[in-house]
């Protein structure tokens, strides 16, 4: 059910800037893969690219090729809604649907995508809020507005909105930088959870974080501003954290550096 | 002496309370009532004019005198304080008063004429001493045609508005929003003017049934649409780029197509923003006199027809009526003046109502 994922070369653009250079890196199913570096090394970018979300902005592009158990995403003929199905994202800040209910917004994928019995989708949104363990917490203001909720409990929405249409990876943008502790804590937990079925790739400044949920950790830098974004090393978490093998990024986890 | 003492304490330190000396309550109204009396005393005493110069003088003194006592009292940062919340209070009040006048003196005077016979009637057969007489076929009219107009203009001005911010790239949509601008800056009479030389009178042959041009509520229509559509575009263009992109983003992260986005993420929680847009339009349109007189041609008669022969609207008639010689007319130009104003406000809670029912609300 979870794929695995292969970066060949991936180059990003925006416009005229190069954001990201030559990223190679394999991303084991059933894992939590973190990305980490200083601001601006392109691990968004690098992020966004995997599901094909970078071309969103205009004059963004990408080269190279991002694979998905041997299917490139970026062939001609592949179909952007189907990467972005099996592929779901969740952003830095919680983004619910402000004009729907919670049950609008968790079955707000499978309705847009043409799910109609309600059946399926009562059955859907139960799964994917107990999934995101938002269940007790709304069941009894499914028809309540999404934006009326904590932004910890957004947040949460916003998860169980992607594994409500059942993707096999997902990628997290700096999921926690807007949320305090105790949501984040919610939100590793759930991590933990999630790794039994999906795919995780998190991207994040907080250390701690990437040590604590991820299994591999891939460290993207810089050498000067306007620069690409390059993969400096990716290893096991914990070897990266313990004893990693480029000087870059020791100085970087222990704060010498970024 | 000790270092303590002498040391000086710079503005920008700490004062040592935190209290100030406040003017008392009553002071403001008893500046202003003082304020009052003598501005009457100058003006009346002088003999210069009225009851507007009084209020006038008035106020210029309140505003010195309520600086003065604040100054000595509060210091010179409240004093300015005071001063400006004045000025801002009486710009509010100097641009309520206009609205406020205009709905007395309708209210006022279109109350004489409103009775049944007013909204059952038309001019037809109304001779200049007959009391009697109505607007329905101006209401009828104004109806059709602003609602023709709505018709054409609101699925077309938001496509173009959808077509600007979701789609267009480069010189084309620059050269879109360019045009649409100019267009805003359309006088009415010229609309008219074009829709008379090019619907009236080259294409309405082919659709009438005498096969000669003829005016018609549709014509009307017509030159109302190229004046709304402007608004409507503008307007819907202005609201789609506030819904955030995130919002947008998070509809494609979940694999929905673009055009699915746009229908059931992006117009949703714009759409509140989009009907008061296409509100003011509609206001706009409604009150438009000269396009009607071009190419609907006005008329007496009730005709529920737009697409044949001349109607009226309730702008041409207040238009006509309050030039008409009958002693009887002027009241009957009031009270279609009312109707229009209670007809588009009307309108207006309607829309708001309809698109707040459709917003989250439990």
């Amino acid at each position: 059910m979870a794929k695995r994922i292969e970066a060949a070369d991936v180059t990003a653009y925006y416009g005229g800037f190069k954001a990201i250079e030559n990223i190679n890196l394999t991303v084991e199913p059933k894992t939590v893969t973190a990305l980490i570096g200083p601001s601006g090394c392109g691990k968004s970018t690098f992020l966004r690219s995997i599901n094909r979300m970078h071309e969103v902005l205009p004059g963004a592009r990408v080269e190279g090729s991002l694979t998905i158990d041997g299917q490139d995403i970026y062939d001609r003929d592949v179909d952007v809604t189907a990467v972005r199905r099996m592929i779901g994202m969740v952003f830095q800040r919680p983004n619910p649907f402000p004009t729907m209910s919670i049950f609008e917004n968790v079955v707000a994928g499978l309705r847009l995508n043409g799910v109609r019995k309600k059946s399926i989708l009562d059955e859907a949104a139960e799964k994917a809020l107990r999934s995101a363990n938002l269940w007790d917490e709304v069941k009894d203001r499914l028809g309540k507005p999404g934006a009326g909720l904590s932004g910890g409990q957004q947040q949460r929405l916003c998860i169980a909105r992607t594994i409500a249409v059942e993707p096999q990876v997902v990628l997290m943008d700096e999921p926690c930088s807007a949320l305090d502790p105790i949501s984040t804590l919610a939100i590793e937990d759930l991590m933990f959870q999630l790794k039994d079925k999906f795919t995780i790739i998190i991207v994040t400044h907080n250390m701690q974080q990437a040590a604590r949920v991820s299994d591999r950790t891939a460290f993207f830098s810089i050498e000067k501003t306007g620069d690409p974004g390059r993969l400096i090393e990716y290893d096991n978490t914990q070897k990266i954290f313990s004893n990693p093998s480029v000087k870059k990024t020791e100085d970087y986890i222990t704060g010498r550096f970024g | 002496m000790s270092t303590l003492t002498s040391h000086r304490r710079s503005p920008a330190a700490q004062p040592p309370t935190l209290r100030a000396k406040r003017l008392p309550k009553w002071m403001p109204p008893a500046i202003a009532l003082g304020a009052l009396l003598v501005a009457a005393a100058i003006v009346y005493g002088t003999g210069l004019g009225g009851p507007v110069l009084v209020v006038v003088v008035g106020g210029l003194l309140y505003l010195g005198g309520l600086y003065a006592a604040a100054n000595a009292v509060e210091g010179q940062r409240a004093a300015r304080n005071r001063t400006w919340s004045a000025l801002i209070h009486s710009a509010f009040v100097l641009a309520v008063l206009p609205l406020a006048s205009v709905v007395w003196t309708l209210l006022s005077r279109g109350a004489e004429r409103l009775d049944a016979d007013f909204f059952g009637t038309s001019m037809n057969n109304i001779g200049a001493r007959d009391p009697n007489g109505g607007a329905y076929h101006a209401i009828v009219g104004t109806l059709e045609q602003v609602g023709i107009a709505t018709l054409i203009t609101v699925p077309i001005g938001i496509l173009c508005a959808i077509y600007i911010v979701e789609y267009g790239r480069g010189r084309f949509a620059f050269a879109i929003r360019f045009f649409v601008d100019v267009m805003t800056g359309i006088p009415s009479i010229v609309s008219g003017l074009f829709v008379l030389a090019f619907w009236v009178l080259i294409v309405s042959p082919y659709f009438s049934s005498t096969g000669r041009p003829g005016f018609s509520g549709f014509a009307a229509a017509l030159a109302l649409s190229v004046l709304m559509l402007p608004t409507v575009v503008r307007s819907t263009e202005e609201m789609l780029r506030l819904v955030p992109a995130p919002l947008r983003e998070g509809a494609y992260a979940l694999g929905v197509p673009k055009w699915k986005t746009i229908l059931r993420v992006v117009l949703p929680t714009a759409l509140p923003g989009i009907v008061t847009g296409v509100m003011l339009a509609i206001a706009r349109a409604a009150g438009e006199t000269a396009p009607v007189l071009l190419v609907a041609g006005g008329g007496a008669a009730i005709n529920l027809n737009p697409f044949e022969n001349n109607q009226s609207s309730l702008a041409l008639f207040v238009y006509q009526q309050a030039g008409d010689a009958s002693r009887y007319a002027p009241a009957r130009a009031w009270t279609a003046a009312l109707t229009l104003v209670a007809l588009v406000l009307v309108l207006t809670i309607a829309a708001k109502l309809l698109a707040r029912r459709n917003r989250l609300g439990r």
